[in-house]
């Protein structure tokens, strides 16, 4: 839960609510682009762009290099795993009883 | 000479490994007079204990578990209030997964479910939002639960369900931040903490600044780190090389992903959203003044604590004491090791923990117990 998992910001979902389609191992999800934005950039500026999600939310661009080490790095945790369940989880939720 | 095959580059730890056998030496530190190193962050721990990082160096580096798991410091009463917001009519309680199996004095929220309540594991609070979308006659309650690094997440889901005039959504709001308690186990005469190992996710939201009482006003040196192995290694000879030097400073070894002042969008919305409460209730550690945050009156429809009148937004906060035989607060104040806890692997085990330690991979009892009995992959050369 604290630790994050990287990601690849791949398209702008919601221009108001800024939120973008990520790429997580593979996963599709949904996550708030609002922390990277810093002064003057526009959603649109980090399409492309890896980030450290945390809980569903953009916490810092990274890059490609690192975005790799950091996943190897969750992998040797297990945390990796557990990440993409709690996504899978948290998709189930919203369709009823999880 | 040994060496750790299952680093993702032996050479570079094998490097540092050595480097730090020979600051340990020049500083003097023995098995039976060690530096006491604190890893704040539960991340940290679990990495050291899957890595054997404690066992890989020297004698004279002791590690001492630092607060930093937000499960693990959950006071039993607000895991039992989490129970009675849950089992509430019309009510969808959702949290993260990592709260489910903490006991509270009855039940732990994944009993509380079994028995009915509608209790769902998200992965964000943003899956709160959206249920609280699609479900406009149910009162959708997240649990707010951890430190700096997931308190932004909970603040900016709450400035947007304002933003879009949501009615039926509310937090209960659990968030606590990392300094007061390590200020409050540098005050115990006590302990003794020669240095630390900070949290690189943290001050990736608050930068290194808020840290600089641990130098200025204590003396100790500290280290953000990153959570990677080599992270750590480096982040551990860092301190260790301040201790020598005599020197105490705020240092950043994780400057790849830590800004110095952290980032300025969640630091915005946190605070226009929570304000400090007085003190908060930590397990194992008590009390402790200006560590928890609470929503601010302007997003009070937000707040399941004012909505519900529960909690700390009750007359008074509940209190109760921790479960007969549980070591936790002597584990928590590194007093003991988990093994020295008279319930370890026997009472308390990770499939039936009696103490929230032993929730989590972040807890120190579980990461224990769960690599306790491996050796690190070292060979004689
Ligand atoms: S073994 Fe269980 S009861 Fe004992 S200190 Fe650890 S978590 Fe607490």
């Amino acid at each position: 839960m604290c630790l994050g998992i990287p990601g690849q910001i791949v398209e702008i979902t919601d221009e108001t609510r800024l939120m973008a389609m990520a790429d997580v191992s593979g996963v599709k999800r949904e996550v708030s682009i609002a922390p990277v934005l810093g002064a003057g950039m526009k959603p649109a500026d980090v399409i492309g762009e890896y980030a450290l999600i945390h809980v569903g939310f953009a916490m810092a661009l990274i890059d490609e290099h690192e975005a790799a080490e950091t996943l190897k790095a969750l992998e040797g945790l297990g945390e990796a795993q557990e990440t993409l369940d709690a996504m899978a989880e948290g998709a189930k939720a919203l369709e009823g009883q999880a | 000479m040994r060496y750790v095959e299952e680093f993702r580059d032996p050479k570079a730890a094998k490097a540092l490994l050595a480097e730090i056998a020979r600051v340990t030496d020049e500083i003097g530190a023995t098995k039976a007079k060690p530096v006491h190193i604190m890893e704040i962050c539960g991340g940290h721990t679990h990495a050291i204990f899957r890595y054997g990082l404690d066992r890989l160096t020297p004698e004279g580096v002791e590690f001492i578990h630092g607060p930093g798991c937000p499960v693990c410091v959950l006071p039993m009463a607000r895991v039992d209030e989490c129970v009675q917001i849950a089992e509430q009519p019309d009510v969808i309680f959702t949290t993260f997964g990592d709260a489910m199996r903490v006991p509270g004095t009855k039940k732990s929220l994944l009993q509380a479910k079994a028995d009915g309540a509608d209790i769902r594991m998200v992965y964000s609070p943003l899956d709160a939002l959206e249920l609280a979308r699609r479900n406009p006659d149910k009162e959708v309650v997240f649990f707010g639960l951890g430190f700096e690094t997931t308190t932004p997440s909970t603040a900016l889901s709450i400035q947007q369900a304002a933003a879009e005039g949501l009615t039926n959504f509310s937090v209960f709001c659990n968030h606590i931040t990392v300094p007061p308690p390590i200020k409050v186990l540098l005050d115990d005469p006590h302990m003794v903490l020669d240095g630390f190992v900070g949290p690189g996710h943290v001050s990736m939201v608050i930068g290194t600044h808020p840290y600089d009482f641990i130098p200025e006003d204590y003396g100790k040196p500290i280290v953000v780190a990153g959570f990677e192995p080599l992270d750590l290694l480096q982040s551990v000879l860092m301190v260790l090389r301040q201790i020598r030097d005599g020197r105490a400073e705020v240092e950043n070894q994780y400057s790849r992903v830590v800004p110095e002042h952290g980032n300025p969008v969640s630091i915005a919305a946190m605070e226009d959203v929570y304000e400090k409460r007085p003190s908060f209730a930590w397990r194992g550690l008590g009390e402790i003044d200006e560590s928890g945050l609470r929503i601010r009156d302007k997003y009070a429809a937000f707040d399941t604590e004012a909505k519900m009148g529960i909690g700390y937004g009750a007359e008074v906060a509940r209190e109760v004491e921790e479960p007969e035989g549980c070591a936790c607060s002597q584990v928590m104040t590194g007093r003991i090791k988990p093994t020295g806890c008279p319930q370890y692997g026997t009472g308390c085990t990770p499939e039936m923990p009696l103490g929230a330690l032993m929730v989590s991979s972040e807890g120190a009892c579980a990461a224990y117990y769960q690599y306790g009995q491996r050796r690190p992959v070292e060979t004689a050369e």
